[in-house]
């Protein structure tokens, strides 16, 4: 097709998005109106099932469903990801070099925050279904603090602590924990995700029933999920190199 | 809350335009980590806090990080065999420190 023609196609395309956009944009309602027929309708279901983050009740409770799909989704994209950095036949692993110059506030600072946020991330987590936040806000907490460890350490101390065989389990657990409360649901209650645990009393650590549970799995499953993926990236960083390269 | 919402709104064009503006991809993984932590603020503005933790974790912390050892591992490669000793102990100024990625 010649540049014109492409022009052309682009155009006609470009004008029916613009249209539709326009229609769309001028039957929105106004930006900080006060009617949000969706939230009173979210606000009530959550209240009715004591769970004090309504944000959390829709992810994991009355939308839970969107839930396990953005959950297959990560597994799908980290399982891809593991797999296209896999080391090639032209590549071959080097040992890591020795760790270079750390400066002593970064060091300092790092190892001083380590505990600190491993243990926000875990807070993170349990409060999902109180306090803004959940299982994979926690988990991504969680797994970015575990490498302050290289930051203010060195990657065999970081590989010392995070073997990743447990972390591809860890993942695959959190997942399969997922679905299989799903399936739960529905034998133990009406529904794929049905939330048939106990309640609790509003605003409790262990209110919200399988709210609670689903925030738990998912942490498990981004934490050791964004680990192993970082952790392949850093392995394709440091210590895989062309063949050609490791004989000098 | 009106003033509030229109500086993190600019905020988030100005950073968004120094990410687009920066030339080099390496130091583009630098701003576009700022450009998340706007975003953060944004969402905390609009209320959505628990948008912006995820915010915070994803678009500032991991994404940035899977750029920049991208580009490193992009680079290390199209460099002469060899060279790569050079490039892995972070140039002083490159903007290494800020992820770790620059001590193997």
């Amino acid at each position: 097709m010649s540049h014109r023609g492409r022009l052309l196609v682009f155009f006609i395309g470009a004008g029916c998005v613009a249209a539709m956009f326009a229609v769309a944009f001028f039957r929105m309602p106004a930006f900080g109106g006060t009617m949000h027929l969706y939230r009173d309708l979210a606000v009530r279901a959550a209240v009715a099932h004591q769970t004090a983050n309504v944000v959390s009740s829709v992810d994991f409770d009355q939308r839970g469903m969107d839930t396990f799909g953005e959950e297959a989704i990560l597994l799908a994209s980290v399982v891809g990801a593991a797999v296209l950095l896999r080391p090639s036949d032209e590549e071959a692993e080097l040992r890591p070099k020795r760790p270079g110059r750390i400066l002593p506030s970064t060091k300092l600072l790092g190892y001083a925050l380590l505990p600190v946020t491993l243990l926000i991330g875990l807070d993170v987590v349990l409060h999902g279904q109180v306090t803004p936040g959940g299982g994979f806000q926690g988990g991504v907490v969680i797994a970015t603090g575990l490498h302050l460890l290289y930051v203010a350490g060195s990657y065999p101390a970081l590989d010392r602590v995070r073997p990743l065989a447990a972390f591809d389990i860890g993942e695959a657990v959190g997942g399969a924990a997922f679905g299989g409360l799903g399936i739960a649901g529905i034998v133990a209650a009406t529904s794929f995700l049905a939330n048939f645990l106990p309640r609790g009393s509003f605003g409790q650590l262990t209110s919200a029933g399988t709210v609670f549970v689903l925030n738990g799995a998912v942490g498990l499953e981004v934490g050791c999920g964004m680990v192993v993926l970082i952790a392949h990236f850093l392995r394709q960083d440091i210590i895989i190199a062309a063949k050609a390269e490791q004989a000098q | 809350m009106t003033v509030l919402l229109a500086s993190a709104l600019s905020l988030v064009a100005i950073v968004g335009t120094a990410v687009v503006a920066t030339s080099q991809p390496e130091r583009q993984a630098v701003t576009l980590s700022f450009y998340g932590l706007t975003l953060t603020v944004l969402f905390l503005a609009l209320q959505a806090p628990d948008v912006a933790l995820s915010q915070l974790g994803v678009g500032a912390a991991i994404v940035p990080l899977m750029v920049m050892l991208a580009i490193r591992s992009i680079e290390a490669r199209h460099s002469q065999p060899g060279s790569r000793q050079e490039s892995g102990d972070g140039e002083p100024g490159q903007p290494d420190e800020q992820s770790g990625g620059g001590q193997p």
